[in-house]
């Protein structure tokens, strides 16, 4: 009896403080999952007008006419798929021996080289972005593929450096040292020790640079538009135009790819690469 | 070939594409806003102040109104996956944070669109459990929608930063004010806060920029009068070709973002010394 009268005020303030706990947790994922649900729902909307609370119409004709051969919606994700893999190619011939030389060599200056690839994220972007499409329109780079792939090169560069930098310094030196002293030559210790191990980490780099191509909207709105289309472009304009469930629909499209890295990343990214980004 | 030779040859190519795409575009257009008719002079901000002055203040008021809510925001969250006694409540809290994070700034401004429109999912849920009237839905797109969206995004962003600052802290401090008994909200401002206040303005600095140059969320959520500056160059281009005036704003909005760090490194600069 007396075990009973002493359990019993102890569990009630448990509940009570899920209470306050509840509401503040409710309301945060309300916050993040409400705007969410609505993005869902214009998705798979055929019918929604005030001031109807849900939908009149459910069905995926919108869908079909986003994925119909001739929308331009195709046109546009094959674009943003073939700019991101460009994107994440240059990246990496550009970022795997930067990223070697500044964990491996002794170089002057590292700091300042390593400081230098964030300026592009570290600056508002808009205005050089504007002066780049003019310049690529002078030399008929603007409206091209390649000129897209270039400005999110730039924008993309700093995760590509920095990461292969820290990847290719959290390898253990002896075991290239141990390569090389059983008769590997500098390239093939490269390529069958050093790569490899650094390989985890260049694919997350790789996926930065692929989503942040992929998700990128003012450089491709000042270089690529109106001549090469992207899916940012194609959702800005079909939001523009009212037509919310192409808006939704391509969103949906960005949104997956981006989650779903978000759900992974911590298998690419181990600690101990983690520890060493920016240094 | 020495090893330093080596490693600038290695390092070249991808600092010539900074240098190149980034570096001299951003000279051309703090040059070019001092370019007007052809002839070097301070037309094109004479005519930017005369347009857009309502824009820059609002520019900026609003981006730094998001900054503080961000910062309070994620000092509460960080801070209550730090100090948080119940387990399920922080992993609740830690798998729920983040979600934003990712999410393109493009599809921000197209979710918060149709969710804070007068007829959106959130006046239609409201209107559902009986707390406002048909009547009384109004839509929230304009500075409060701008201000919903750089929250929204950037929040997750600084509270990663300063939950990782705040997990490698000394948990000595902390339990010792706790046992000394004093409260969590007093432990978090009087001993965490201070301690990983660099991280915070870090954090803080960066979702700044990041926020003066975001195009898509002004356009999308609020293009009318008054916007944001990005809105106002690209239409100064769209409409009008005029780089000029363009070129001035987004200097602008460059010395924008330099206040704001040379706050900061007069900051750190006073720490130190």
């Amino acid at each position: 009896m007396t075990a009973l009268t002493h359990s019993a005020p102890s569990r009630l303030r448990f509940d009570l403080w899920w209470l306050p706990r509840g509401i503040l947790l409710g309301l945060l994922a309300f916050a993040i999952f409400g705007p969410l649900a609505n993005l869902l729902l214009w998705a798979v909307t055929e019918r929604w007008y005030f001031p109807h609370t849900l939908p009149l119409e459910y069905g995926f004709s919108f869908w079909a006419r986003v994925f119909s051969p001739r929308g331009n919606a195709m046109e546009s994700l094959t674009n943003s798929v073939i700019v991101a893999i460009l994107a994440v190619a240059v990246s990496l011939a550009l970022a795997i021996p930067a990223g070697y030389a500044l964990a491996r060599l002794k170089l002057p200056l590292r700091g300042l080289i390593l400081l230098v690839f964030m300026i592009p994220q570290a600056f508002p972007n808009l205005p050089v972005y504007v002066n780049v499409a003019r310049l690529f329109y002078e030399i008929g780079l603007n409206g091209t593929i390649a000129g897209v792939v270039l400005v999110h090169v730039t924008h993309g560069l700093v995760f590509a450096v920095w990461i292969a930098t820290a990847a290719f310094a959290a390898i253990d030196v002896e075991l290239e040292q141990a390569a090389r002293s059983i008769g590997a030559g500098p390239l093939q210790t490269f390529r069958d020790v050093t790569l490899p191990l650094a390989m985890p980490g260049l694919m997350a780099s790789a996926i930065f640079v692929f989503l942040e191509s992929l998700d990128e909207f003012t450089g491709s709105y000042f270089v690529g538009a109106p001549d090469v289309n992207m899916l940012p472009l194609l959702l800005y304009n079909a939001g523009a135009g009212g037509n919310y469930q192409v808006a939704s629909i391509t969103a949906l499209l960005l949104l997956i790819p981006s989650v779903g890295f978000m759900l992974v990343v911590e298998r690419f990214l181990k600690a101990d690469v983690l520890s060493r980004v920016g240094r | 070939m020495s090893k330093r030779l080596l490693g600038l040859i290695l390092v070249l190519p991808a600092l010539a594409v900074i240098v190149l795409l980034f570096l001299v575009p951003l000279a051309a257009s703090v040059v070019g806003a001092f370019v007007a008719d052809g002839r070097y002079g301070l037309a094109n901000f004479e005519k930017a102040f005369a347009l857009y002055t309502q824009d820059i203040i609002f520019t900026v008021v609003i981006v730094s109104f998001s900054t503080f809510i961000i910062g309070a925001l994620s000092t509460a969250i960080a801070g209550y996956l730090t100090l948080g006694e119940n387990p399920r409540a922080v992993a609740i809290l830690r798998w729920l944070y983040r979600w934003p994070m990712f999410i393109p700034f493009i599809v921000v401004g197209q979710v918060l669109r149709t969710f804070l429109a007068k007829n959106g999912l959130m006046n239609n849920m409201l209107i559902g459990a009986g707390l406002i009237t048909p009547m009384q839905a109004s839509g929230m797109l304009d500075w409060r929608g701008i201000v919903i969206a750089f929250v929204w995004k950037q929040t997750p962003f600084v509270t990663l930063l300063l939950a990782g600052a705040m997990a490698s802290l000394d948990r000595g401090t902390i339990e010792a004010a706790r046992n000394l008994g004093a409260s969590r909200l007093r432990i978090l401002l009087e001993i965490v806060l201070p301690q990983v206040a660099t991280t915070l303005v870090v954090g803080l600095i960066l979702s700044f920029v990041t926020m003066m140059s975001v195009l898509s969320v002004p356009l999308m959520i609020n293009a009318q009068s008054p916007t944001m500056i990005t809105a106002d160059i690209a239409f100064r281009i769209n409409a009008y070709g005029d780089y000029g005036v363009a070129n001035a704003l987004g200097l602008i909005s460059l010395g924008v973002t330099a206040c704001v760090a040379w706050i900061y490194l007069r900051q750190t600069m006073k720490e130190r010394a």
